[in-house]
């Protein structure tokens, strides 16, 4: 059995007002990373508190390592580890206390599952006797994962960890996630930011409550339904306006550096040319324009269309 | 581009005891210019935005913006700049029109003008509808589209965005840079921060801050070839991890 299922999960708010989930299924195996990508508002949240029994889905089941959350919650609770998106420890306990009283509540200790920690915890150690309200953003989420992970859950959810952190934190934080992998704990992540999608095994796409997609990121990316192409030119915001305006111009999106279209129909070289030619008469100089990948981003954004 | 020069500074620093937060920061951005500002956490980009907002003294140093003093001549910096965060933006318990007024009296415009300029703002967004809903009840990219608007009702000459895109979709996020493509066409000035590599891009320039100091300052073209790299986040990669500070 899958070690997190979802059948048809739904979750309202102010008395079915606000629909938060809709109809969400899907299975997490055990040891997979798993990403949930997504704006804010998506419902990434409410499925990551259903999943933790810390809210009841309105319909709908969900089980988490073999255990129902709504009959069997407190034993679910021993074996789950959750970061919540807003820093959540105790502000005015030092990084060494935090620890010691997750790891008591739990009825563990730090030394028994240190082994875990070792590698995380050991870049915040210098600064154990330091209140954790006083530490930086990228501390705090290091110290964060080791007291969701002090009691060695089964599963750990972590709710945007990455939000508002730079680059090379990112990418740190990253690595540590494949190295708990390995371990052999199930991770559920949720993040904003469609760059990580590729460093997980299987992602959901999911906006307005609803998925839109479930797949591996090299299988969603090959799902992209047109071939995509890149273009730019000195004048970009002009030339995004031109572009769209362009009947046989399916989509004209910027991204980066370069532009990215699909073509509403025929798509060879002699529309090609004409866009090129219709450019240049628009007074746009140095075009490059060539094919390119999709990109988990460019999957989002069209699966965005097609819902709407 | 037009030349003048909307920002100025000048080895502009700010200590706190023995912490130099910005270290003798020195550059210019011009008038109609979408800046990007970026560096790690802890790099120092707050100070130095408090700083030229008129929120904070420098140490030492010297800065103009909009043509005023940092030190001496701050009210008249605030009255003449936009500031929009993803963190303070809005009134939430006050509907689309209370927060048009409310922000519209507070720069001195008159009731007259606050009246027909909401109205046709209002028409731009779409929000007609909106208009006598509470803030907090409407979605995230609309909030930070008029957030946007509301920051740019009294044609500034500069508006300061801090990470105003955080975590709204993709298609949002684009909408949300026609905004700012729009304002800088009118020539109103756009100094950025995000922690979105690809918007980056979209700046006419970007600075890199690590450790208090501007590391580099190019457009993202030049920035690319001068650290062989392909992407502006190899650009951001190869210069934050050598930071030794990491604070918020």
């Amino acid at each position: 059995m899958a070690d997190v299922v979802l059948n048809h999960i739904s979750k309202t708010y102010n008395k079915g007002e606000v629909k938060a989930v809709t109809d969400v299924s899907f299975e997490v195996e055990k040891g997979e990373l798993f990403g949930l990508i997504g704006p804010d508002g998506a419902g990434k949240t409410s499925i990551f508190r259903v999943l933790t029994t810390l809210l009841l889905p309105d319909a709908g089941s969900a089980s988490v390592n073999g255990l129902d959350v709504v009959k069997d919650w407190k034993a679910i609770r021993k074996r789950v580890g959750y970061m919540p998106g807003k820093f959540s420890l105790y502000q005015d306990l030092t990084v060494e206390e935090n620890l010691n009283f997750f790891a008591t509540v739990f009825n563990t200790s730090v030394a028994e599952n240190y082994d875990l920690i070792k590698d995380i915890y050991v870049q915040i150690e210098p600064f154990k006797d330091r209140r954790a309200g006083k530490l930086s953003g990228g501390m705090k989420q290091k110290l964060a994962l080791c007291c969701a992970l002090i009691h060695r859950p089964k599963v750990l959810f972590l709710d945007e960890p990455t939000t508002g952190v730079d680059t090379v934190s990112r990418k740190e934080f990253w690595e540590m996630l494949k190295r708990l992998k390995e371990q052999g704990i199930t991770i559920l992540v949720s993040t904003p930011y469609m760059d990580e999608a590729t460093l997980c095994e299987r992602i959901a796409l999911i906006q307005d409550g609803k998925i839109l997609s479930i797949d591996t990121p090299a299988q969603v990316v090959k799902q992209f339904p047109k071939n995509l192409y890149a273009i730019k030119s000195e004048r970009m915001s002009q030339l995004l306006r031109d572009i769209r305006h362009l009947d046989y111009i399916d989509s004209c999106n910027s991204f980066g550096e370069y532009h990215h279209i699909t073509f509403r129909d025929e798509d060879d070289y002699e529309i090609q040319k004409k866009l090129i030619a219709d450019l240049n008469s628009k007074n746009h100089e140095y075009i490059e324009f060539k094919a390119t990948p999709a990109t988990i981003e460019d999957c989002f954004i069209k699966l965005l269309d097609q819902h709407e | 581009m037009n030349r003048n020069i909307v920002i100025s500074t000048d080895k502009l620093t700010k200590r706190f005891g023995d912490f130099v937060a910005t270290n003798e920061i020195t550059f210019d951005v011009y008038e109609g210019e979408i800046f990007g500002f970026l560096g790690a956490n802890g790099a120092g980009k707050t100070t130095a935005m408090r700083m030229l907002c008129g929120l904070s003294t420098p140490s030492s140093g010297k800065a103009t913006i909009a043509g005023f003093d940092v030190y001496k001549e701050t009210e008249k910096i605030k009255a003449n700049i936009g500031y929009m965060s993803q963190k303070f933006s809005l009134y939430e318990d006050l509907t689309v029109q209370e927060n048009i007024r409310f922000f519209g009296g507070i720069y001195g415009k008159k009731k007259k003008k606050i009246k027909s300029k909401s109205d046709e703002l209002i028409q731009q967004l779409g929000l007609e509808k909106e208009r006598g809903k509470l803030v907090g009840s409407l979605p995230l990219g609309w909030k930070q589209k008029l957030a946007f608007s509301v920051a740019i009702f009294h044609e500034p000459k500069i508006v300061f965005l801090d990470e105003p895109t955080g975590g709204v979709d993709p298609v949002t996020r684009r909408q949300f840079w026609d905004l700012i493509y729009d304002a800088s066409d009118r020539g109103i000035t756009i100094f950025v921060t995000t922690h979105y590599m690809d918007e980056a891009e979209y700046c006419n320039r970007v600075s890199m801050m690590v450790d208090g100091y501007i590391k580099a300052l190019d457009t993202p073209t030049k920035l690319k070839q001068q650290f062989s790299a392909e992407t502006m986040d190899a650009v951001f990669f190869e210069l934050a991890r050598g930071a030794k500070r990491k604070a918020d």
